[in-house]
């Protein structure tokens, strides 16, 4: 059969004249890498253009397009330099992050362009000393000609939150921050018109300033986050062959298969579709998406889904049209359900503006008219009361969080957890409750050889060796497990039974134990432990059956034991056969456990631990948690897990160890006591010089240093949440 | 006091002048990839390449 590779979905015309392709590559990291990759893709004629992006660890291609140059070229010549890549095509979301977090930088430039100049412009006039009244009128209306402007373009970000809110008839942090800043600057002009002493033109810019830093630190980290999942989603190579002829096929991306169109599936490839098998017979493993980890057998008509995986025999695969009734199109009406649900949660920040936004409010107002019973002039008191917002203006509040979270996310990101969500650390803070999913996330997703000890290592070596010729997972998992490197020459595959080849005058083969003739010693195996699978190997006589299962993560029971030690209730809840999970439950003492639950059952299982008033963690990679993975306070997944539970999961983490998660509870919980202790301080600082203000006293320097005390103050608080002791399990 | 207008205009430009830079730099994607960047000012000279297995146009299908 004929085979190419079509990646031409990914190309972009930039000018009519040149190709553009965006590709994510493993591995880069350091300059040399970069170097190395972008002399190698130069070294191509007709290669106008490879840079790499180290932050994203993308690399961007362009070439003439009336060259031959094709994007699998491309891809080939990066393999030889040592690294993988993938086609990438950036989401939308992504886009927008990008451009987002652009504005924001604009903004802030602008804003601290203003503040300087004001402030060089306002520290005379806070001096004093011989200034006369008309060169203070100068500077300040020096200050307007700055202020002005840059307010009007940089405050933008929060006057459209603000009417956004307003109009839609809610309250947001940013409505109260709109006021304060229009009213110190009108005011402020004001004043300026009138010859008067004080004009806070540097307070309100200094609060934009501020309040952007945050506002960018923020997005930054989402934008991050976005890069790495999009980087994912791209390695995790979301191709299918697909047949353009009636014998020939070629590997397209995924978004090029159309429903209707016929796709190979191999043994050992990862189905990329849903579908119906139209021709073929196999065995199937649908444990990622149901997480039953017993194999199934695939006939003509048999569905399968995105994620399974083809064990024994090649398929060809219609893909579906629109999937009504298919258990697809049920996971994501319940997805659906769930995450509508978990929608109204408040964020922290907002839910402390509810609050403080009336009480400054009716502060400023009691001062006004305290002043006027008092007998001030209705100037008086208003220039007072407008001093009064400025100065509790919620400057450090704004950076109190996005520092914070910023600090934190780094920290986890160290230590192999990806923040999915922007508010997640504030909700994996306050979990009480852990559920895990078995297959795949208490388990390792490979399989691996559990007899290994007893196997002579010559013969491990052999066995190795020849499994690499097949795709069996089973046979995978040998040849991962004695890290065989080199393939033996002339290996004959049996379809359906295993591999033979000739070595050293002797006959080796690989596969059932009836192949081999080792029935029973398989039998043996099996009698001890019904769950693994066998796979035997014979060399002359001499015979070996290897058991191989999915194992535990290596230290699941250590960060099981830490999690109940930090007063965490730990259960397990599986799509998997009853013997399976008890086995899991019991290595790893877990007591509250329950077996072959079906996804909505899942879901029920955890409205009604949220019912008795707990604060669920869901921590599941197959497409049948997807949803209780939305349903629970918050969620995490592992790295191999399926598309659609990464996308839905809160928190994803790296490796091979469980650690991550008892990580991502101890830096959130750290993080949320600094996001506490920052709000405390912000509010606790400004309100030091509200009585100040309200006596009347609140000259501009006063409005300058509060404001810039407390948002130093909180920046340097934040850095500690960098840290977090340690206790039972350790992570890197 | 007659060197304040020479000088604060002066200084206001100088400020204009560092504003127009950073929005310059901004859009020529500057801040991009700052990793990177941070690694491009120390790379080494060229590390030799390893050459190309095959003549690129023979390596179509």
């Amino acid at each position: 059969m004929l085979q190419t590779r079509d990646f031409s979905h990914y190309v972009k015309d930039v000018d009519g004249r040149v190709a553009h392709l965006d590709l994510a590559v493993e591995g880069v990291h350091c300059a040399s890498c970069m170097a190395k990759i972008e002399r190698g893709l130069q070294s191509i004629p007709d290669v106008t253009l490879a840079r790499v992006n180290l932050t994203d660890r993308r690399l961007a291609v362009e070439w003439t397009k009336d060259s031959t140059l094709e994007p699998g070229q491309f891809i080939d010549r990066l393999a030889e330099l040592g690294y993988k890549a993938y086609p990438y095509e950036p989401v939308r979301a992504e886009v927008e992050e990008a451009e987002r977090s652009k504005y924001l930088l604009r903004c802030l430039g602008v804003a601290v362009f203003a503040t300087m100049n004001v402030m060089m412009l306002s520290v005379p006039v806070w001096y004093g000393g011989d200034l006369s009244p008309e060169a203070r009128d100068f500077f300040h209306w020096l200050s307007a000609l700055v202020a002005l402007p840059c307010a009007a373009y940089a405050g933008q970000p929060f006057f459209q939150s603000a009417f956004r809110a307003l109009k839609a008839k809610s309250v947001n942090m940013d409505v109260p921050i709109t006021i304060g800043i229009a009213l110190a600057l009108g005011m402020s002009l004001v004043e300026t018109i009138n010859h008067a002493e004080h004009a806070y033109f540097d307070a309100a810019v200094m609060l934009i300033a501020f309040l952007l830093a945050g506002r960018f630190l923020d997005q930054k980290m989402r934008q991050k986050t976005r890069a790495v999942a999009g980087n994912l989603a791209a390695l995790k190579a979301e191709t299918a062959t697909k047949f353009v002829g009636p014998d020939e096929i070629a590997e397209v991306p995924i978004a090029a298969v159309r429903s209707g169109d016929i796709v190979l599936l191999r043994p050992g490839e990862r189905c990329a579709v849903d579908g119906t098998v139209v021709d073929g017979r196999s065995e199937i493993d649908q444990s990622l998406i149901t997480g039953e980890t017993l194999h199934v057998p695939a006939e003509r008509g048999t569905q399968v889904y995105a994620g399974t995986l083809n064990i024994s025999g090649t398929l060809r695969v219609r893909v579906a049209a629109a999937a009504e009734g298919t258990l697809l199109s049920e996971i994501t009406r319940l997805l659906d359900h769930a995450l509508q649900a978990r929608s109204h949660y408040v964020q922290l920040a907002d839910r402390a503006s509810r609050l403080y936004a009336p009480v400054v409010h009716a502060a400023a107002l009691l001062t006004i008219i305290g002043w006027v019973l008092a007998g001030a002039s209705w100037h008086d008191a208003i220039v007072i009361g407008i001093a009064v917002l400025i100065i509790t203006c919620p400057c450090a509040l704004g950076l109190a969080i996005p520092a914070v979270q910023t600090v934190a996310s780094g920290a986890m990101f160290r230590a192999g957890v990806l923040l999915n969500a922007g508010d997640a650390i504030e909700r994996a803070a306050a979990v009480d409750t852990v559920v895990f999913d078995k297959t795949g996330t208490l388990t390792l997703p490979e399989l691996d050889v559990v007899n290994a000890g007893s196997v002579p290592p010559d013969v491990f070596e052999l066995a190795g060796r020849l499994a690499l010729a097949s795709h069996h997972p089973v046979a995978a998992a040998v040849a991962r497990a004695a890290q065989a490197k080199s393939p033996l020459q002339g290996v004959v595959e049996e379809p359906g039974r295993g591999v033979r080849a000739e070595f050293g005058g002797e006959e080796l083969r690989l596969g059932s134990p009836e192949f081999c003739g080792a029935d029973a010693e398989a039998n043996q195996i099996l009698s001890e432990d019904p769950e693994v699978s066998v796979v035997a190997f014979s060399r002359g006589e001499q015979r070996v059956v290897f058991a191989v299962r999915q194992l535990l993560r290596p230290d699941a029971a250590k960060t099981i034991d830490a999690l109940r030690n930090r007063g965490i209730a730990v259960e397990l809840l599986s799509g998997d056969r009853e013997p399976a999970v008890r086995h899991a439950a019991d290595a790893l003492g877990v007591g509250v456990w329950r077996a072959a639950v079906t996804p909505s059952e899942k879901i029920a299982h955890i409205e009604a631990l949220k019912k008795q008033g707990r604060t669920v963690m869901m921590v599941g990679d197959g497409m049948n948690d997807a949803p209780s993975l939305a349903a629970a306070h918050v969620s995490m997944s592992p790295i191999s897990a399926t598309h659609l539970s990464q996308a839905t999961a809160d928190l994803v983490f790296l490796g091979k160890e469980l650690a991550p998660v008892l990580a991502a509870v101890d830096y959130s919980r750290k993080a949320m006591a600094v996001m506490r202790e920052n709000l405390g301080l912000a509010v606790g600082y400004n309100m030091l010089a509200v009585p100040i203000a309200i006596s009347g006293y609140a000259t501009p320097l006063i409005a300058a240093l509060a404001m810039s005390g407390s948002s130093l103050l909180v920046m340097l608080n934040a850095m500690r949440a960098r840290r977090v002791r340690r206790g039972g399990a350790r992570w890197k | 006091m007659e060197v304040m207008v020479i000088l604060v205009p002066l200084a206001l430009g100088l400020g204009l002048l560092g504003l127009g830079a950073f929005l310059w730099s901004l859009k020529s994607g500057q801040y991009e990839d700052l990793d990177g960047a941070a690694w491009r000012a120390i790379a080494d000279d060229d590390p030799p390449l390893p050459p190309p297995a095959k003549s690129p146009a023979d390596q179509r299908g």
